[in-house]
């Protein structure tokens, strides 16, 4: 932001450019923190964190989606690898579940490299069919293999104990999935100012001029689709012990579709988007429980409503700079410093003049 | 071996009705670039249509019934293309300077809502309904095959129907404007081409095969569903990537291995696991070529 830094120059403002937007993630946070406490009620507090959970994997998809402009269309097959070994390893082999999450990431990368070698050469609509193959060739591997418990999949999940720590209640869910979604949340920000999120939001932007500028863009889509990989997969590996019992319709299309609605209803790239999409998207249905058969429909028109009137989602990145910017004028009364780039008109109206 | 033989005359029929919806993918792939996933459920649509249409009318007219399908057959085609050209003009025109990842997010949203429409409206549902007018089982054998009249119908108004849009776009003016547009549409519109009618006209010809198919796999199979058009709009885009995708040719022969492919999977493997025959061998042909059997360059705009 060039302007910005030049506009800046010279006052020192009452609220620094970062202030607000760490002011309101910080309530938002200790919001966060408090829910268990405002509400004892074990189904609100599961709503909650299944939306938390679908949060987890809205951020994982930005990645992908997001930030490197790749049509994943089958999201939650990465969520169903870290479910099922999880729990394989951990009803079969009586491994403790934190144990069973590397190898689930493990799976869910090589997964990646092999979906992702042949088709992130193609166009990327290519890419959408491929993902969306894939992701319905490991439902049906799950619910026809025996050793992944066919349809009914596998249950008898054990207890996810961290240290001493039991976390079984809804409460302790709760906090574990706001940990990770909070580590989402940060790794993400942290990556999107790295040399590979720069790199992404190249590729997104134009495919070509990034590569011209001497990016590798089939090594960094690769990164892109790796990343959502282990995403979904540890978000996936720690579900399990939520659900105790996992079976294929939980990791189907319609999964992977909710997350991408997510994702767009909130803003693709957003990471701030992506949190509050991934929240509609669950405690809106759950407020519409009574019209359970129509629930799909609304949701369908809401998609395409929200795609013609706003295609870039909801909150899309830098939707509230604007904001900040206004707050942070009003709170300032000085006048507008001299700026090299031109001021706008009030500003030459106003400003004193210099002499006859 | 004999049952090879039969899979494989089974797939050529599997793959008549992929051909007919993967040519309609393929056009308004070619056109827009978009991946029109809402195409399958023009299908559905068109078969939970003809299923009302011909409960209606064909009941007690047992002598004419095939004069009754094939006038239904017609209306039907018509109002699936009117469908599709509706879709265009409410959804994906209004959508056009939009990013085509928005776009098509935009399209799974129709696809969703046509799915979830068809559930929500009572005499239609979700559970698995009995087309009205079953196939004939007579016909004839050549070795150890049984083949009904019926399939040879099928692949007969199949092949004449992609054959009639393959003059069309190859040998008509319309053709040639649905070519310019294609290839550049800003210029097209310069040489005085009319655009958006080249695209409504796309998307209703495509919604029109995609009726055809569906009036033809209830009489065929004998039963609808609202899912029916999800995994069919999934294998025909498949098959029309195989073939090369913008490609009618490809669209054709695409379904067609595809449809084979399936068939033989599915009886090696069984049914259950054909989905990921499909896709396994979509994932080896992109590896190892590209741009499809019969694949032209398309230009990038993603």
């Amino acid at each position: 932001m060039p302007r910005n830094l030049v506009a800046d120059q010279g006052r020192r403002s009452v609220l620094s450019t970062k202030l607000p937007q760490r002011g309101a993630i910080l309530i938002l946070g200790v919001l966060a923190a408090l829910v268990p406490h405002m509400t004892g009620n074990e189904y609100y507090l599961s709503v909650a964190y299944q939306a938390e959970v679908l949060i987890c994997l809205a951020i994982g998809l930005n990645l992908v989606v997001g930030y490197c402009g790749l049509l994943d269309l089958g999201f939650a097959a990465f969520f169903a690898i870290g479910a099922y070994t999880t729990g394989l390893l951990s009803v079969d082999r009586h491994w403790t579940i934190l144990a069973t999450i590397l190898p689930g990431v493990a799976i869910a990368v090589v997964c990646a490299v092999i979906i992702g070698l042949p088709t992130l050469r193609l166009r990327s609509d290519y890419l959408a069919v491929v993902t969306l193959g894939f992701g319905l060739i490991i439902q049906t591997i799950a619910s026809n293999l025996t050793q992944t418990g066919g349809p009914t999949g596998i249950y008898g999940i054990p207890v996810l104990t961290v240290g001493s720590i039991v976390i079984q209640s809804a409460t302790s869910f709760y906090y574990l999935f706001l940990i990770l979604l909070v580590v989402f949340v940060f790794i993400s920000f942290r990556v999107r100012n790295s040399r590979i999120g720069r790199a992404w939001l190249c590729i997104r932007e134009d495919e070509d001029a990034a590569q011209a500028m001497g990016i590798k863009i089939h090594r960094y889509k690769m990164y892109a689709y790796m990343g959502g990989a282990v995403m979904g997969s540890v978000t996936g590996a720690l579900y399990a012990p939520a659900l105790t019992a996992i079976s294929p319709p939980s990791f189907g299309f319609s999964e992977s579709l909710l997350i991408l609605m997510a994702v767009a209803i909130g803003g693709m790239g957003s990471v701030w988007g992506a949190v509050l999409g991934g929240a509609i998207v669950v405690i809106l249905p759950e407020a519409f429980r009574q019209f359970s058969q129509a629930r799909l429909l609304i949701f369908g028109a809401m998609l395409i409503i929200i795609m013609m009137t706003r295609p870039r989602g909801l909150f899309p990145e830098g939707a509230f700079r604007g904001t900040v910017k206004r707050l942070r004028e009003r709170f300032n009364d000085r006048p507008p410093p001299r700026t090299l780039v031109a001021p706008p008109e009030a500003a030459v109206r106003d400003a004193p003049s210099e002499g006859p | 071996m004999e049952l090879f033989l039969t899979e494989i005359a089974n797939g050529l029929f599997l793959g008549a009705f992929f051909a007919l919806v993967a040519v309609g993918y393929s056009m308004v792939y070619g056109i827009l670039r978009l991946i029109n996933f809402a195409h399958g459920d023009f299908f559905m649509v068109a078969a939970f249509v003809s299923y009302t249409i011909l409960g209606a009318v064909a009941v007690g007219h047992a002598h004419l019934v095939w004069f009754t399908v094939i006038w239904v057959g017609l209306l039907v085609m018509f109002l699936t293309g009117l469908l599709a050209v509706l879709a265009n003009r409410l959804i994906y025109h209004p959508m056009r300077r939009a990013a085509l990842l928005s776009l098509m997010i935009a399209a799974l949203g129709l696809s969703s809502v046509l799915e979830n429409g068809v559930l929500n409206i009572p005499s239609w549902g979700s559970a698995f309904l009995t087309y009205p007018v079953t196939s004939p089982s007579n016909g004839f054998t050549i070795g150890p095959t049984h083949f009904t009249w019926f399939q040879l119908i099928i692949v007969v108004i199949s092949g004449l129907l992609s054959l009639g849009v393959y003059l069309l776009v190859s040998r008509t003016l319309l053709g040639k404007a649905m070519r310019a547009v294609s290839e550049d549409r800003v210029a097209a519109a310069l040489m005085g081409i009319n655009v958006d009618l080249v695209i409504a006209v796309v998307f209703f010809i495509g919604g029109a095969l995609a009726g055809a198919a569906a009036v033809m796999t209830g009489v065929y199979y004998g039963q609808i569903n609202y899912l029916m058009g999800w995994t069919v709009g999934l294998e025909a885009f498949t098959a029309a990537v195989l073939g090369g995708i913008g490609n009618i040719g490809g669209a054709v022969l695409g379904g067609v291995v595809l449809g084979i492919a399936q068939s033989v999977g599915t009886g090696l493997f069984g049914a259950e696991w054909a989905l990921v025959v499909t896709f396994v061998v979509l994932v080896l042909l992109l590896w190892l070529r590209p741009t499809g059997i019969l694949g032209e360059r398309v230009a990038r705009r993603m």
